[in-house]
């Protein structure tokens, strides 16, 4: 996989290169800025972008603004956004800018955390879509009447459809059977007066837009 | 006062002086007056000559001053002066300062008026009451004109008339006083204008905080908060290396969840300092996230497109924060509520819960330091809260950009 990976801080920016690398993908570029990140895109046509939300010139939310425009322009490209902080606004904004490709907002945190880190990467380059538990937990702290009709374990399940698990994976994290979690998610789909349906990914968004009422 | 008190005081004496003060005074501001303006009319021909015309307006600046500090012969009380500080240094801003003020325009007036009336009637008086009864009482030796029978009578009955001109001497010296002291006194528009010029420091003081805590919040950002997110990546490759299970991975993990912990609490710390989604997406988004915090759920009315100026964004998220944190730890509501929107020219933010009522700014600093942090940006807070609740703070700040 052809990454590109734009971040001001140079230690933090090294980092994930090397890491990304030491799992066996290719980092064709790494830039320090919004301007650099759109060239370096426009060059390389890679396969996945990691970007931190606050760079220069501004140090404002350039990188985000980036990584909405990029996925305007082609909404293949999969785009992982890295943020120190949990914004759901930013998330929100992130998510609604376009239906289709892998996108991720992460805080920054997760980066320690490799493996998982590298296996969110993945998960986003291969069009899924990932959003940091912290924030997912936020959303779901937004008392909404109609997810105060979840049980706990529904809300359970709910946030980790939102990190983009699969039933699986949320299977193998709650202790469950596969179709317990297909129960409870046809269960909470209903309750939420979502339709059911067999993509992973549309089924999270469809959440997370109704979260966002 | 007994009249022999007053006669053996020493007021009719500094009354006299004040007079003849007043007199001196007032003949010397006529010379200097009828100078600047000559020169300023001599002058005129060429730009200096707007020089002794601004001299001759700010003469009254300097008899003001002179006026004040001779008024404590006459007046026990000092009067303050009511001129306001220039604000810079130099001779620009004093001149603009002092020509936009009402008490230098006032001054001048006092001066013309002492130029042109009173310094005549303090000679006069002086005159009357000293000058001709001490002629008379030197009569007999240089009036050869009058017998002696006119002459000695009048010297002898001389130190009852001076004892009796004591009073009207300190009865002008005290009506004159007053005129003096009405114009020359600061005036209430004058302490409007300090007032103006207090909160319009404060205002700077304000913004010069909200500043600071931008600064910090980046500092943060960009120093502490990259170093441990750089330290936990690093000890995440290192557990990489580790065979699972071994000490050292043990060492590292718990090594690596330290990191975390710091991470998150710095997070909110900065969070605390200054809330970087208020910078870039302003109240409404900055007001969504704390609702989000926030461990009562929280519904959200918010009326407000555009931005507002930065230092009443930053109050109204402050009040939010603190009004949430407020209903999360004393009032066990089940619900709560934010509502905000511009109507006028001034921002209107209400929060309310349904808990048990009976807040109470003198307990607790947090509902009194909510509302200093709104007046330091001249807004007002209106707290209902009776016992058994529910509780309504209402927030009002002005917001005209």
């Amino acid at each position: 996989m052809r990454v590109v990976i734009a971040e001001d801080g140079l230690i933090v920016r090294e980092g994930i290169a090397g890491m990304l690398r030491h799992f066996g993908h290719e980092v064709v570029a790494a830039v320090a800025d919004a301007p650099a990140l759109r060239a370096a895109v426009a060059e390389h046509r890679p396969d996945l972008v990691v970007t931190d939300v606050r760079m220069p010139p501004g140090f404002s939310d350039e990188g985000l603004q980036a990584a909405i425009a990029l996925r305007a322009a082609d909404p293949d490209l999969p785009v992982l956004v890295l943020s120190q902080y949990v914004e759901q606004t930013y998330a929100a904004e992130l998510l609604d800018s376009g239906p289709s490709a892998g996108v991720g907002y992460l805080l920054k945190d997760r980066i320690g955390d490799v493996a998982e880190f590298v296996d969110a990467v993945e998960r986003v380059a291969a069009g899924r879509t990932v959003v940091d538990p912290e924030v997912v937990r936020q959303l779901l702290g937004r008392r909404r009447d109609p997810l105060s009709r979840l049980t706990p374990r529904e809300r359970e399940v709910l946030a980790l459809m939102a990190e983009g698990r699969s039933n699986t994976a949320i299977a193998r994290t709650l202790v469950v059977s596969e179709a317990a979690v297909a129960k409870h998610i046809g269960s909470l789909l209903a309750k939420l007066d979502l339709p059911p349906d067999g993509d992973d990914h549309r089924r999270v968004r469809a959440v997370l837009a109704y979260l966002r009422g | 006062m007994r009249p022999t008190r007053f006669l053996l005081s020493s007021w009719p004496w500094r009354s006299l002086a004040y007079l003849t003060g007043g007199a001196l005074i007032g003949f010397a501001t006529i010379l200097a007056t009828v100078a600047l303006l000559a020169a300023g009319l001599v002058l005129s021909v060429v730009v200096v000559g707007i020089v002794g015309y601004l001299a001759t307006v700010l003469s009254g600046v300097a008899v003001g001053r002179l006026e004040r500090w001779r008024m404590r012969l006459v007046d026990r009380e000092v009067l303050p002066d009511p001129h306001r500080h220039p604000g810079a240094p130099g001779l620009r801003p004093w001149l603009m300062c002092r020509l936009r003020e009402q008490a230098t325009w006032r001054e001048l007036g006092y001066t013309m008026i002492s130029a042109l009336v009173l310094c005549w009637m303090d000679a006069a008086v002086v005159f009357a009451t000293v000058f001709v009864p001490t002629s008379l009482l030197f009569g007999p030796f240089y009036n050869r004109e009058d017998s002696l029978w006119v002459t000695v009578p009048l010297a002898l009955l001389t130190p009852v008339t001076l004892v009796i001109a004591a009073y009207p001497v300190t009865a002008w010296a005290g009506a004159r006083a007053a005129m003096a002291r009405a114009l020359l006194a600061p005036r209430s528009d004058d302490s409007d204008a300090k007032l103006v010029e207090l909160s319009r420091s404060r205002a700077r003081l304000v913004d010069a905080f909200a500043v600071e805590r931008r600064r910090i919040e980046r500092d943060l950002h960009d120093g502490a908060q990259q170093r441990l997110v750089a330290l936990s990546m690093q000890l995440g490759l290192a557990r990489l290396e580790l065979a699972d299970g071994s000490a050292a991975a043990t060492q590292v993990t718990a090594a690596q969840q330290l990191a975390k912990e710091t991470l998150a609490e710095l997070r909110e710390l900065i969070r605390g300092v200054h809330p970087k989604v208020l910078t870039d997406r302003g109240l409404a988004a900055a007001v969504g996230d704390v609702a989000g915090h926030a461990p009562v759920p929280v519904d959200l009315d918010l009326r407000l497109t555009g931005r507002l100026p930065d230092a009443v964004e930053v109050t109204a998220y402050f009040v939010v924060v603190e009004a949430l944190a407020n209903v999360a730890k004393h009032s066990d509501a089940t619900r709560a509520g934010v509502s905000a929107g511009v109507r006028g020219d001034r921002l209107h933010l209400d929060v309310r819960d349904d808990g048990r009522g009976g807040a109470d700014p003198e307990r607790g600093t947090g509902l009194t330091g909510l509302a200093d942090r709104v007046a330091a940006v001249d807004g007002t807070v209106a707290l209902s809260s009776p016992p058994g609740g529910p509780t309504l703070l209402h927030v009002e700040i002005p917001c005209a950009s």
